[in-house]
């Protein structure tokens, strides 16, 4: 009995030395903080292997919220960042944290929520009445509560609209991903901000409308970032100066543009390299 | 109930047409628990065994914090691993923040203490006239240890198991410190999370399913050998 014990615990070993789990990978990794909505959507399976088969490097996705992307780069432990919340990022670039900020593409938020639409906000045309009609019906209204950049864009659009919720009932703050704050509001029949790209993805398993799209405070715009390596001797500037170079580039920029066409019928980002961020939307 | 059956045929899919991403994802989570369960055997076995036998003070605070280990909440261990293993941290010069082997560092740290504290637990049931015995007929400290870790193999595979199911399963600590990266880090359990954000339920639920899979045939063979000892061992007790 005991030769089988051994015998198995032979083999068990043998399948783990079999790789190469105990090595160090380094130097030519990258490491990319970004947010949920770029993987949630399946952009990054697209872009990322064209890069690393380009440029020779190794990219490590960390998808994260907007908030927690430039936290990380704050501290040096990302290389290059591609985020959406700029009011934050031009933040972060006046600290000196980032440099070579970079338009890469946009789409747009939408508001989405119960098809009977209980606070009546379909048919109007700026984001924070919506908002407002909601605040007045007290109806439910799902928060991503997660520093990412769509609950900044959220915050900015409360603000906008001169009311506080945070403290009221019918705000509820998930503290989730896109994704599983959809799932939640789908669930309780609430209303929700989202990104189009992650609302189109998850559609079909959803109970929710597009109630309110097409308002220019609504633009969702995508930008890289390199970490300041002045700042950081330890970030891998050339990596992620080729990285952004790359997410500029003829090629990448193609890609966004053909990117979910085939799968939604209509694409789920703008490219935009080169263009000023106050031409979008127009 | 269409989604469960989409998932059950996904999964059935996945495993005939041995999807190499996912035979990837697979395989790369039974090394990393297989590791960090082995180290953790390497660790807990004797540091267990320690303290069932030896008397010293401070004894019941260090057993009081292994048994309160156990239960070491993952994301807990995730965010002191990767504060240890950033670029900024004491731990920076290793590079190892997401790569397997900061998995297999966070996972042990799971481990070790449950197989620590049933291994304690494994030595103490045994009876003590055993020991009087074995001491008097003249033992050395190592020849003891080896008799009761052999007198004790049946719940130290029941340990075995405890400490591979709870890292197998886990996900706080390994999509903190692995990061879920394609081809490096992502395991069953922080793929089945990103394809359900993604809204791929089909996909979530065959990943789910292979991860039980996974898990069931270890405990299975585990079981076995385990039951098998138990029947031989009594039956040759009885002879």
């Amino acid at each position: 009995m005991k030769k089988k014990i051994l015998v198995f615990i032979a083999l068990v070993l043998s399948i783990i030395l079999s790789g190469p789990v105990l090595s160090a990978e380094k130097v030519k990794d990258i490491i990319l903080a970004t947010t949920t909505s770029t993987q949630d959507s399946g952009l990054l399976d697209v872009l990322i292997p064209v890069f690393e088969k380009e440029a020779g490097y190794v990219v490590k996705t960390i998808a994260v919220g907007s908030g927690q992307a430039m936290a990380m780069g704050e501290r040096g432990e990302a290389d290059v960042l591609l985020v959406h919340s700029p009011e934050a990022e031009e933040k972060f670039l006046a600290q000196g944290l980032g440099i070579n900020r970079r338009l890469v593409m946009h789409n747009d938020f939408i508001i989405v929520g119960p098809a009977k639409d209980p606070a009546r906000i379909k048919g109007l045309k700026s984001a924070p009445m919506a908002f407002k009609h909601i605040s007045e019906a007290k109806a439910l209204f799902l928060s991503r509560g997660d520093n990412s950049g769509t609950h900044a864009k959220e915050k900015s659009l409360w603000k906008l609209a001169g009311i506080d919720p945070s403290t009221e009932k019918w705000y509820q703050q998930t503290g989730l991903g896109m994704g599983q704050t959809l799932a939640v509001a789908s669930e309780k029949g609430g209303y929700c901000l989202t990104d189009r790209a992650t609302y189109l993805a998850l559609k079909k398993n959803l109970y929710l409308s597009i109630l309110l799209q097409g308002d220019k405070s609504l633009l969702n715009i995508y930008h890289v970032i390199e970490v300041n390596p002045a700042r950081w001797p330890k970030v891998n500037s050339d990596g992620a100066k080729s990285f952004r170079a790359f997410m500029v580039s003829k090629e990448a920029q193609r890609i966004i543009e053909g990117f979910g066409k085939d799968k939604f019928g209509q694409p789920l980002f703008f490219p935009d390299a080169g263009k000023r961020e106050e031409a979008l939307g127009k | 109930m269409d989604l469960i059956l989409e998932g059950i045929k996904k999964a059935f899919w996945l495993l005939i047409h041995m999807d190499n991403e996912v035979m990837r994802i697979t395989l790369l989570s039974l090394k990393v628990s297989g590791l960090a369960t082995f180290i953790s055997l390497a660790l807990g076995i004797p540091l267990g065994t320690v303290l069932a036998l030896s008397r010293f003070p401070g004894r019941g605070i260090i057993i009081s914090l292994v048994n309160t280990s156990m239960g070491l909440p993952p994301v807990v261990v995730g965010l002191f691993v990767t504060i240890m293993l950033w670029r900024g941290g004491p731990l920076a010069v290793l590079h190892l923040l997401y790569t397997p082997s900061a998995m297999v560092i966070a996972q042990t740290i799971i481990a070790a203490p449950i197989i620590t504290g049933l291994s304690l637990a494994a030595i103490q049931q045994l009876d003590p006239k055993l020991l009087l015995q074995i001491k008097a007929l003249g033992a050395s400290r190592l020849q003891m240890g080896w008799f009761l870790l052999r007198e004790a193999r049946l719940p130290l595979l029941a340990a075995m198991m405890a400490g591979f199911g709870g890292v197998i399963s886990e996900i706080g600590a390994s999509i903190m410190v692995g990061g879920n990266i394609l081809g490096h880090t992502r395991v069953l359990t922080t793929a089945t999370v990103m394809e359900t954000s993604k809204g791929n339920f089909d996909t979530a639920i065959a990943l789910g399913l292979l991860l039980l899979l996974l898990a069931y045939s270890i405990n299975f063979t585990l079981t076995i050998i385990q039951q098998r000892e138990a029947f031989y061992g009594r039956a040759h007790f009885r002879g």
